[in-house]
């Protein structure tokens, strides 16, 4: 199987085609199963996060040492040269570039990722998350958890559930399932975080069927995947939030007529979205679905850095 | 056509960008960035014309605008013609055709981009929409606005 992958900028979930989407499932399974320590041996990784997020990080490093490879960077970007002594963020990544073999970017600003390809001197990017843009790696890792849990990735009925309007991770795994067949969408949100019209045209475009709905209750039978996400305080209005937040709880009085394949997913953090009780659930699936992002990013970073894999 | 010939002087050799709709000649100088030559420029505005009732004009002595940029102009001056002069003769009238793509010259209404930082020349690419509007999608921040919002 020839690796497309090899060398490539991993920066929007877009940019891959169905069957790159395939090969990263593939090789995520592969190395669920049997580790390869020694895959990226003698490779020097850059994690650079010029904002916080613990649980990206964490999880991109603790695949690149399970490959073998080793890693430079830093976890914060106020205390670096950047932000120190005014250096750009071109000049950064043109600097780092000469040390390493790629690099993970995760910034606040949309479109970062994609800038540090044109001053990176062909040494391959990973988005880690810039702004509310993309975060290709989350996508993959949802898509894996998918793919393992139903067996398929076409003829899905998939719910997503929260902040649709500001929510990327809803976003890229609405792109990513669209490139396939017979799945349906169903939306589920507060007035003022709707999915964005981008997508719903999108949708549109490709015929893909979705529905908006008013609660989870009436479409629960119906799923198999329950995206959930959490609605986020700091955009509404106090009020709004509280009625938004109690809307979209989900308990296991919501999960009375579940189906028995129903897989319950949410990116996470968690705040009160859904229950504790829920977590003891065969539904719940959230925990999993993040110790799936340690093989999904695996599975990326050693196919952008190793051109062979499979016979 | 002779009444422009009296109010806006010919030039020898060059680029006239005629047809510009009338309060767009001053936006497509400082977007294109005409006034960073250091080649002669005159500008005619609120001319008569049969076509759009008023419009501006632009003449640039001694340069020839190249296809990426007189396409680039029917973004904003979508009726716009290019004619190339030579010894004060016609020698080449272009139609601009709507882009693919659109670099350096519109801003990203994100204010977020990445595109806003100083180093950075913006980028847009067309998406023609079912309605047969045109979006415009930022390369950097993949957001996508109308193009009224963009060129606003």
């Amino acid at each position: 199987m020839r690796n497309s992958l090899y060398k490539k900028n991993i920066i929007s979930i877009n940019d891959l085609k169905r069957d790159e989407l395939e090969l990263v499932l593939k090789k995520s399974a592969i190395l669920k199963k049997k580790p390869e320590p020694n895959l990226l041996k003698n490779k020097i990784i850059a994690s650079c996060f010029f904002e916080a997020s613990t649980r990206t990080r964490l999880s991109f490093e603790t695949a690149i040492y399970r490959l073998g490879a080793s890693i430079i960077g830093f976890s914060d970007g106020n205390n670096i040269s950047l932000s120190k002594k005014g250096e750009s963020l071109a000049d950064t990544i043109s600097v780092i570039s000469s040390y390493v073999d790629a690099i993970i970017i995760r910034h606040p600003q949309e479109g970062s990722a994609r800038l540090a390809t044109e001053f990176s001197n062909s040494i391959p990017i990973f988005n880690a998350g810039d702004g509310s843009n993309q975060h290709p790696t989350q996508t993959l890792l949802d898509l894996f958890t998918i793919k393992e849990t139903q067996y398929r990735l076409n003829n899905l009925n998939i719910a997503m559930v929260g902040d649709l309007k500001y929510g990327r991770t809803v976003h890229s795994l609405t792109q990513a399932l669209a490139k396939y067949k017979k799945n349906k969408f169903f939306f589920i949100s507060p007035d003022a975080l709707t999915m964005p019209n981008y997508i719903n045209d999108m949708l549109l475009e490709k015929k893909i069927s979705w529905t908006r709905c008013q609660n989870i209750e009436e479409i629960i039978s119906e799923i198999d995947i329950l995206y959930m996400t959490r609605v986020q305080k700091e955009r509404l209005e106090s009020t709004e939030y509280a009625n938004a937040k109690s809307k979209f709880i989900l308990n296991t009085k919501t999960l009375k007529n579940a189906r028995s394949n129903l897989k319950i997913l949410h990116p996470l953090p968690r705040i009160d979205e859904i229950d504790y009780a829920v977590d003891y659930t065969p539904y719940a699936w959230y925990f999993k679905q993040a110790a799936n992002g340690i093989y999904a990013r695996q599975a990326i970073l050693s196919l952008v850095l190793v051109e062979k894999h499979f016979k | 056509m002779q009444i422009n010939k009296l109010q806006v002087e010919a030039i020898k050799c060059g680029s006239v960008i005629d047809h510009i709709p009338s309060q767009i000649g001053f936006k497509l100088l400082s977007l294109f960035r005409f006034t960073e030559t250091e080649k002669r420029i005159t500008i005619g505005l609120n001319l008569p014309s049969k076509k759009l009732g008023k419009k501006d004009i632009i003449k640039i002595e001694n340069t020839f605008l190249s296809e990426d940029q007189i396409n680039q102009l029917a973004v904003y001056a979508p009726c716009a013609t290019v004619n190339y002069i030579d010894q004060y003769n016609l020698v080449g009238k272009i139609f601009p055709t709507l882009p693919k793509k659109i670099d350096r010259i519109l801003i990203c209404p994100n204010s977020n981009c990445i595109s806003h930082d100083n180093c950075i020349n913006s980028s847009f690419i067309f998406i023609k929409k079912l309605d047969k509007n045109m979006n415009l999608k930022c390369q950097y921040c993949e957001k996508e606005f109308s193009k009224n919002i963009v060129l606003s």
